[in-house]
């Protein structure tokens, strides 16, 4: 689960990392109001949506009078930023941070990642801040520097030191640095977090560490024992099928194809996509009904993948172990009595109750095409689809 | 043995009583899996599907000489039940419980370094399928039924993708000797590289399908190990060659982050170590028919028999 930077500084905070004073804002008005509040002559007015690169697509604005706020904010509020990691609908603007903007002389990276190669926290930090990590890995390899930290030690005062002193900061701020690398660790196992990103920490001119931007990502998994943390979920920046389809225990992610996909597991899932494409079609979606669905269940996921309007065949892919062939096949004749679904519809069933599923289909009347392997699925949904194109 | 179990090895089941832990405890049991006994703490001294159960897997070892532990206890305690397992002297762990956070999975893997690596015990999952030796015992979730027994092992982290290879292998009279889900987690027990290492190694086993996806460094760990320590032949396919940079498929492990964790990348990397890559995931079948066609042909002739006709059918590609 992704938080916005506000709620990141917010929480971090907490952890004894210096932020810049901020506030929030929805409208101009408030906008404006936040920014007289915090005082001074400079203010950062920053879009509130889950992405980096938000500074290069214009979600941040710098502002050195209230008027200059009001009307950044006016032009923000409402809009859909598009980044380079939003794709190209972008992401909602609903909410403002109004915030300080501190001058200063140096820019720095900072970063803790779930590593799967070492199966631990990776603290990773460069001098070269300011531009996303691909791109210092891309152009300033050198400069990075990673620590890998021991689950059952956690970070060390010496790696912290290390950290700080190959950056090349004063002693003076060597001790603030270790006060925020212990924090963003303590914050990231503590809080359950999959990334901690401080991008970027600027050494001010009066020579202060400052986390000037915070990103924080959470592990899904562990919601269930940081209830403080699914608080900060925000909705509107999800995709809404997605969401409706998380709320439902299933697994969905929108793609630019045309034909919808219904799989049992994630692996299939996608090998089903694949297999789509290498027969010369493009898949609408990824989606994993998971173990044990029910016929409801099965007619519900119909709901989902039709309510993409791109979506002109269906294609079902069954292999059953621990669900059941009849049930995915009642479900199906639900769905398409229900949906009036005109749209062709592929089905490959295979596993548990196979036959049972096979003859509900072609008993139910409808002209659903049946086939017996994965191969044949895909291409048949390919000519299914073709030829509805045509007609 | 084929791979880490057979009929004879002593099985408990973590998670015994609760729905899940019953109903695939008493699938095991028909299968023929010797399952010896179960642990669900607070119901020691009763007994369910006629096994005893107990309060903690230490009791359950010392009164039954259980061996392997399925573990099949919800995501909140299943670390816990994991290091418990280690700690009582299991030597195979198999996980199934989907869910656990990543960070009780890091502790458990340092947890586990505290045994040397001779009395350390080995885990599969979580997060995966399970562990079936076709006709003699299964510690898994999988449909038994469409298992031939056969000379292939199969490792793979998707459950379903898995059932595919073996059906489809399944068509063209291939059995499996081992099959072995690894899950979809960021972090597991046992990584493609450890069941291939057991593979080259086990005299039932003639070749590895070995079924990866997009995210992570295992298939680039194993594309070395295959090419470097491998005689035994392998088939791999890499499932996510349409998925989006970013967007997390499904599994948790399953997400494009670094270079290296692409599906075209995996299999570049995979291919330039001499392993055959099956070019779509309805060729599995097929491509392993062929790697087994050319290794009879070439030990015909190192036996100077000529040349053999192949032991299986090649279909022609679609």
């Amino acid at each position: 689960m992704d938080i916005h930077e506000y709620q990141a500084k917010e929480l971090l905070a907490g952890f004894g990392v210096p932020v810049p004073r901020g506030g929030l804002a929805y409208s101009p008005e408030q906008a404006a109001y936040r920014a007289q509040e915090l005082g001074g002559e400079v203010w950062a007015v920053k879009a509130q949506v889950h992405s980096g690169a938000r500074g290069k697509a214009g979600g941040v604005k710098i502002c050195g009078d209230q008027h200059e706020v009001w009307d950044a904010a006016a032009e923000l509020l409402g809009k859909r930023l598009v980044t380079d990691q939003t794709g190209e609908r972008g992401k909602l603007i609903g909410r403002l941070y109004i915030e300080e903007a501190p001058r200063f002389e140096r820019e720095i990276y900072l970063g803790l990642v779930l590593d799967r190669k070492s199966e631990r926290v990776m603290l990773v930090a460069s001098g070269a801040g300011g531009m996303e990590i691909e791109e210092i890995a891309g152009k300033e390899p050198a400069s990075i520097l990673r620590v890998s930290i021991d689950p059952a030690v956690g970070l060390a005062a010496f790696q912290a030191r290390e950290v700080a002193f190959g950056l090349g900061l004063t002693v003076a701020q060597v001790g603030q640095m270790n006060e925020i690398l212990l924090g963003c660790y303590r914050a990231f196992t503590e809080l359950d977090a999959t990334m901690v990103e401080i991008n970027p920490l600027v050494v001010t001119i009066d020579g202060h560490l400052v986390a000037l931007d915070a990103k924080m990502s959470f592990d899904d998994n562990a919601l269930f024992r940081r209830p403080n943390i699914s608080e900060y979920r925000d909705k509107s920046q999800e995709d809404q099928r997605e969401r409706d389809a998380a709320d439902r225990g299933l697994s969905y992610v929108g793609l630019d194809g045309d034909i919808g996909c219904i799989v049992n597991g994630a692996g299939l899932a996608m090998a089903t996509m694949d297999m789509i494409e290498h027969a010369g079609g493009a898949p609408a979606n990824f989606l994993d009904i998971g173990g044990g669905a029910s016929p409801e269940r099965v007619a519900k996921v119909f709901n989902l993948v039709l309510s993409d309007a791109a979506v002109e065949a269906v294609l079902v892919n069954i292999f059953a172990g621990i669900n059941r062939c009849d049930w995915v096949a009642e479900g199906v004749v639900q769905a398409i009595r229900k949906l009036d679904m005109t749209a062709p519809l592929v089905v490959r069933l295979a596993g548990t109750n196979v036959d049972e599923g096979r003859r509900i289909l072609a008993g139910s009347g409808y002209p659903i095409i049946a086939a017996d392997t994965l191969a044949d699925a895909a291409d048949k949904a390919v000519a299914a689809w073709k030829a509805s194109k045509r007609g | 043995m084929a791979i880490l179990l057979d009929e004879n090895t002593r099985v408990i089941v973590q998670g015994f009583t609760g729905k899940t832990g019953t109903f695939h405890s008493s699938e095991a049991i028909d299968y023929g899996t010797d399952i010896v006994g179960g642990v669900t703490p607070g119901k020691g001294g009763a007994e369910h599907l006629g096994r005893p159960v107990f309060n903690t897997v230490r009791e359950a070892v010392k009164a039954t000489g259980a061996e392997a532990s399925l573990v099949l206890v919800p995501p909140p305690f299943a670390a816990d039940g994991i290091m418990e397992a280690a700690s009582a002297g299991i030597r195979l762990c198999v996980a199934i419980t989907d869910g656990i956070p990543a960070q009780d999975m890091m502790r458990v893997k340092r947890y586990m370094r505290r045994y040397r690596f001779e009395n350390r015990m080995r885990l599969v999952g979580p997060n995966c399928a399970g562990v079936i030796c076709p006709g003699r015992a299964m510690m898994g979730i999988m449909p038994g039924h469409i298992y031939k027994r056969g000379v292939v092992g199969v490792v793979g982290r998707s459950g379903t993708l898995g059932y595919e290879a073996a059906s489809q292998m399944q068509a063209l009279g291939i059995g499996v000797s081992t099959s072995v889900g690894i899950g979809g987690d960021p972090i597991n027990g046992s990584s493609f590289r450890d069941i291939l290492e057991l593979f080259e190694a086990d005299p039932e086993t003639e070749a590895v399908m070995m079924i990866g996806e997009i995210g992570g460094p295992q298939e680039a760990e194993a594309a070395e190990y295959a090419r470097d320590c491998m005689a035994k032949p392998v088939v791999a396919y890499v499932a996510g060659l349409t998925a989006p940079k970013g967007r997390r498929m499904g599994h948790a492990g399953a997400i494009i982050s670094a270079f290296g964790e692409s599906a075209a990348e995996k299999v570049e990397i995979l291919r330039d170590a001499g392993v055959t890559v099956a070019p779509s995931p309805a060729e599995l079948g097929s491509a392993m028919a062929a790697v087994l066609a050319t290794k009879a042909a070439r030990s015909w002739k190192r036996e100077g028999r000529g040349v053999a006709a192949p032991a299986f059918s090649v279909p022609g590609s679609r």
